[in-house]
This record gives C-alpha cells, sequence and structure tokens, in this order.
C-alpha cells in the first residue's frame, strides 16, 4: 500500500477535502485560515509524493516544497495579521458579522 | 535485533502499517480541525495534524522536507494561528454556532470534490506507480536551491521580508494613550474617516486645531 503513488494521492485528496469543507463552512475566520492550511499540506503532499516516484524529479520535488512551505508562512502571517486588524474594528472573527457592505 | 519483514499476528509490512497510523491519524486530526466547536482544540488538533504529515513525509524518503515541515508548521506557523486565536478570543466564549447555515452545501461541494478526485486518481495510469520509491539525499537538494533554484529562493525570501513588515503593520495597535481633547477630537475624525495613515494625521490636524480654538477663546 505505501509502495502505491495511489495510495498517498487518495490521503492527499481527502485531507484536501477536508479543508475546503472546513473553508466553506466554518464561521471564525481563523478557522477558515486553518482549512487553508489544510489545503496547502495537501498540495505539499502532492508534490513530495509524485517526486518520490519519479526517480529524475526526486530533488527538485523537496525543493518545490520547501519554496510552497515559505509562500504558506508568508500568507500565514498577511492573513492573520488581517484577521487581527479586522477584529479590532468589528470585535468579532465571525465572518458572517462583517456585513457593513451589504446593507 | 532485526525486526521480522512483516508485522506479527498481522500480514503487513512495517510500511504500510506506518502509512496507515500516520494517514489515519493526519485525517482524523484534520476533521476534529474542520468539526471541533472549541477553536482552541482546533488549534491543537492542527498540530497534531502537521506532525502525522511530516511523518509520511519521513516515510516517502524526503528527510528534510519533514523536517522543514516540524520547523516550519509546527514551530512557526502554529504558534501564529494560536496567538490569532488567542488574541481574537470574545469574552463570550466560543459561539453557539460553529457553521454556516449553508453547511449542508459545502459538505456536498466536499463529498463530490473527494469522490471526482479519488475517481480520478484510481482511474489514470501513472507512470511508474509502483516503483521503489526514491531517497532524497539532503546534499543533492541543497546543491539544486543554490544552483539552479537560486532565483525563486531569492525571491521568495523577498517575499518574507514584505509579508513580515505587511503582518506587522497590518497588526499593529495605535498608540491608544493619547490626550483627553486630542483622543476627542480623533473620536470626531475617526466617524468620518477610520483609520489609516491619513485619518491619523487629520485627527492630529483637527486636535491641534481645536486646542488653538480654545487657547483664543480662554483669552480675554
Amino acid at each position: 500500500m505505501s509502495q502505491s503513488l495511489d495510495a498517498y494521492l487518495v490521503l492527499a485528496s481527502l485531507l484536501f477535502c477536508i479543508g475546503t469543507f472546513g473553508f466553506l463552512a466554518r464561521r471564525n475566520a481563523i478557522a477558515m485560515l486553518m482549512s487553508i492550511e489544510l489545503m496547502i499540506n495537501a498540495v505539499n503532499l502532492v508534490i513530495v509524493a509524485f517526486g518520490a516516484f519519479t526517480p529524475e524529479l526526486a530533488d527538485r520535488a523537496s525543493v518545490i516544497a520547501l519554496i510552497v512551505m515559505a509562500v504558506a508562512a508568508a500568507e500565514a502571517t498577511v492573513g492573520l495579521a488581517i484577521v487581527i486588524a479586522i477584529y479590532r474594528n468589528r470585535r468579532t472573527p465571525l465572518v458572517d458579522e462583517y456585513h457593513s457592505m451589504r446593507e | 535485533m532485526a525486526l521480522p519483514p512483516t508485522v506479527p499476528y498481522f500480514d503487513i509490512a512495517w510500511d504500510d502499517l506506518l502509512f496507515l497510523t500516520f494517514g489515519g491519524l493526519m485525517l482524523a486530526a484534520a476533521l476534529g480541525v474542520v468539526l471541533g466547536r472549541n477553536i482552541i482544540r482546533s488549534g491543537l488538533a492542527m498540530i497534531l495534524s502537521f506532525a502525522a504529515l511530516a511523518g509520511i513525509y519521513a516515510l516517502l524518503g524526503a528527510p528534510l522536507v519533514a523536517a522543514a515541515q516540524v520547523l516550519i508548521y509546527i514551530g512557526a506557523i502554529s504558534v501564529l494561528v494560536l496567538f490569532a486565536i488567542m488574541l481574537t478570543q470574545s469574552k463570550s466564549g466560543p459561539a453557539s454556532l460553529v457553521f454556516h447555515h449553508q453547511a449542508w452545501a459545502a459538505a456536498l461541494a466536499a463529498i463530490v470534490l473527494a469522490l471526482l478526485l479519488v475517481s480520478m486518481v484510481a482511474g489514470a495510469e501513472w507512470p511508474r506507480a509502483v516503483a521503489e520509491r526514491v531517497h532524497t539525499a539532503t546534499g543533492d537538494v541543497a546543491r539544486l536551491l543554490f544552483d539552479e533554484f537560486v532565483l525563486p529562493f531569492e525571491v521568495v525570501s523577498v517575499l518574507l521580508l514584505a509579508a513580515v513588515i505587511g503582518g506587522v503593520f497590518l497588526a499593529k495597535r495605535e498608540d491608544t494613550d493619547v490626550p483627553e481633547t486630542e483622543a476627542g477630537a480623533r473620536q470626531v475624525t475617526l466617524g468620518s474617516e477610520p483609520g489609516g495613515a491619513s485619518g491619523r494625521a487629520a485627527s492630529g490636524i483637527a486636535s491641534a486645531t481645536i486646542v488653538a480654538a480654545e487657547d483664543l477663546g480662554r483669552r480675554p
């Protein structure tokens, strides 16, 4: 099982779908950001799995995964800073109460 | 001592056992992140999910990526997320309603996406899908990172710098201990133009004007 690429791809697909559900369904902005992190991790797992099963791509997959991790760290920094800035104005982390542009 | 080739009493290889353990742990922790009512427990479950994923990276023969996963995700991003959770906790405790009212549609979309992805993976013929796995040497990765991928490497470092500066600027608390009159003037100004550098400058100008007017009024 652990010797076949399909198992890793199915695992990453399930993780990505869990992240998708969390991003669409949660009300808390930070929970949505955590779901995005889960989706990024799923994509990273796909990259590393393809690299591990393709001999000429093995080193490049590690490099690309590391760069994805750095970009994800930058995304988390800016996203959480935006959430904190909004929380300071609206006093709530729930995204469905950010409706001042609706009416 | 040498391990037997398969797990005793169960006819599965050790790698499969590790894969099932780490994979199951990762999916269970991810479900805990998404479904948990308490947001702090969601954050702790996220750490568990990241740790299990680091184990899967090690199983895939990418030790540098596994180490970076522990360092970056568990060490940096999780701590950042936990700090943000504690900064945005409202006094009334966890919200009574965790999900949107349309959560069933989100669940439907996620399930359909999962079925599509799994059927696609099962139906496709990947090249060398069951070949022997490759183990990457960290030295080769470093050589590649500083030779062929040196431009993306530097661009990512600039991106991280920009993100750090932007994050500090966005999350910076504006100084609250201002004198009474200035605070009042800021309140007036903020009504028309909330926050931002222009708002601060305008409030400074307005407070200076008010102070000058009061001085003029007090003089005989």
